[in-house]
């Protein structure tokens, strides 16, 4: 009958063949933090009477929310999770300016293919397209496991995605991401784990595998894996074992080969339309990075598009790279010369903008075309703002034309 | 048994309307239900009383991990969120710090917004103006998460080491 993969590296960390359904407390094998959730965590430790956490090596810290801090209370919060992290002999800890937590955690190797690592972040079903188990939960949960070493999980049924043909010249995985979204709904895959195949999501490179997985959560999903190959082996410098989903599953397909840049449009990130159909919408800002899309492939595609051209006069072009290793790789090639010389205004590494903090906050009725993953009412500042989620490509093209623009106009 | 107002929202109420992130990096907690849902209606925190429910459609609480978004619909008094469905890890936070979710199917089309319902939660059940409708029973793991008054509470009680 077989097992999905999921089912597989759950049976494995609770050390009995589990089934889709059940209810299973399990050991997890890697579990990670940043400064939004590390205040609420240390309190909640503090209230179990936790002195100790179980085991600091299998615990990963990363300031990203607050890249640096805006505010006094914000650097008070920061300063009670760095006193923790200290405290507890926390090596893999990664204070300001290292770069956002989903990036940094398998660019310096700590988690393996094969395992249940678990985030106090939604966004930590990236890290399932490394070909593991990665799960986003809150604060308290996240507490539990540091104190405990392990957490409650209802063992998910899996939702196939089958990602036929190779995506084509301007078109990124995030362009075809938003199509899935669009097709599965902002709750499509609750409390199910999603797995992306086929041979666009083999063809593509491990980054672009990372902007997939990073949205599964936009459709409710726990997770978003994919099976591991030697492209993930290379990323996280080390090998692991390859688990493979060998039972029926419920598929959907998509056609990668045949797609055409896309746009969410605001509201909602199933509200997803051709580029086309929207070109020409004002913008105010153009935002390229945060978890989803601000790797190297990205800033490249981006500068091929923005080199020796001006960003638009009306637009503020604000460029973020997701690690400080993304960044001092972009320095190094001259990208980010090519967008400073553009006109673009180049921030900390870290979540930035994404959450409508600081670093290109929108004001009443502006309008943002954004490489990140929510476009939610008020998400990115105003209520009465709008955000537009695109591909760094169109996010370039647009930031030059100043409006929302297809990037197959630009060779 | 709960009795309570209800206030209604729609589907897909995320995390961000409940609590804009821009309030959460806060010393001071008590700061959260004062702008708790301010994303759809800005003086829903002037207006919401001790003991109301929320009633909503589907994927209730997607969106962002922020556990303040449990806490600010609790700290504002509300005593019950029900709703279509809910999303996973807005709901294991309410369970976690003891703000008591209904899933309840049919249950948006059912209520209309300024009316008392009841709700039995021992039982499952959601009486309105309109009939009784049955809850999707929590499974007995959760249950017992809920008795003990939390995960923190839950944790105190087993100290449970993998």
């Amino acid at each position: 009958m077989g097992s999905t993969a999921v089912e597989k590296i759950i049976s494995r960390s609770a050390g009995r063949a589990v089934q889709v359904g059940e209810f299973v407390e399990v050991p997890v094998d890697f579990a990670y933090l940043h400064d939004g959730t590390g205040p609420l965590i240390v309190d909640a430790l503090g209230k179990m009477g936790v002195e100790k956490v179980i085991d600091p090596d299998r615990v990963g810290i990363v300031f990203d929310h607050s890249v640096p801090p805006y505010s006094d209370q914000a650097a008070t919060l920061q300063a009670k999770v760095r006193k923790f992290a200290r405290s507890q002999g926390i090596l893999k800890f990664h204070d300001l300016g290292e770069g956002i937590c989903h990036q940094v955690m398998p660019e310096k190797g700590y988690v393996s293919p094969g395992t249940v690592v678990i985030g106090a972040d939604s966004h930590s079903c990236t890290l399932g397209c490394f070909g593991l188990f990665s799960s986003g939960v809150g604060a308290t949960d996240l507490a539990y496991i540091l104190a405990t070493g392990g957490t409650w999980l209802k063992v998910p049924e899996t939702l196939k995605v089958e990602c036929t043909g190779v995506l084509k010249g301007k078109l990124s995985s995030k362009d075809l991401i938003l199509e899935i979204v669009k097709m599965v709904g902002t709750d499509g895959a609750t409390y199910k784990a999603l797995e992306f195949s086929g041979e666009a999501v083999r063809q593509m490179s491990q980054s672009s595998r990372m902007t997939m997985s990073n949205m599964a959560v936009e459709m409710g999903a726990k997770t978003g894996f994919m099976e591991a190959d030697a492209k993930t082996f290379e990323f996280l410098g080390r090998t692991g074992p390859v688990v493979k989903t060998d039972s029926k599953t419920e598929t959907v397909t998509v056609d990668a080969g045949s797609l055409d840049p896309k746009v969410a449009c605001p509201g909602s990130v199933a509200n997803v339309k051709s580029v086309v159909e929207v070109e020409g919408t004002h913008i105010d800002q153009a935002f390229l990075g945060s978890c989803t899309n601000g790797r190297y492939e990205d800033l490249y595609e981006a500068a091929k598009i923005i080199k020796g051209k001006k960003v638009h006069q009306d637009t503020r072009f604000i460029v973020i790279p997701a690690s400080k290793t993304i960044q001092l790789a972009a320095q190094k090639d001259g990208l980010m010369d090519i967008f400073q010389e553009a006109g673009a205004i180049i921030g900390v590494t870290g979540c930035g903008p994404c959450l409508g903090v600081h670093m290109g906050v929108l004001g009443e009725n502006e309008v943002c075309v954004s490489t990140s993953n929510r476009n939610f009412i008020g998400r990115m500042g105003h209520p009465k703002s709008s955000v537009y989620l695109a591909s760094a490509q169109t996010v370039a093209a647009s930031a030059v034309e100043g409006k929302i623009t297809d990037p197959r106009r630009f060779a | 048994m709960l009795k309570g107002r209800v206030w209604k929202f729609g589907d897909d109420v995320d995390t961000d309307v409940i609590i804009p992130a821009k309030y959460l990096r806060s010393v001071d907690q008590t700061v959260w239900p004062k702008h708790v849902l301010e994303g759809l209606d800005p003086s829903f925190s002037l207006k919401v009383k001790l003991g109301d429910i929320i009633v909503a459609g589907k994927n209730f609480g997607c969106g962002s991990s922020r556990e303040q978004a449990a806490l600010a619909i609790k700290w504002a008094g509300v005593a019950a969120v029900i709703a279509e469905s809910f999303a996973r890890i807005f709901f294991r936070n309410a369970i976690n710090n003891g703000l008591p979710l209904i899933e309840c199917r049919g249950i948006s089309k059912l209520v209309e917004e300024g009316e008392v319902i009841a709700v039995d939660l021992d039982r499952g059940e959601v009486r309105t103006n309109n009939g009784m409708l049955r809850s999707v029973p929590l499974p007995p793991f959760l249950q017992e998460i809920v008795n003990s008054g939390g995960l923190v509470e839950y944790y105190k009680a087993r100290k449970k080491v993998h």
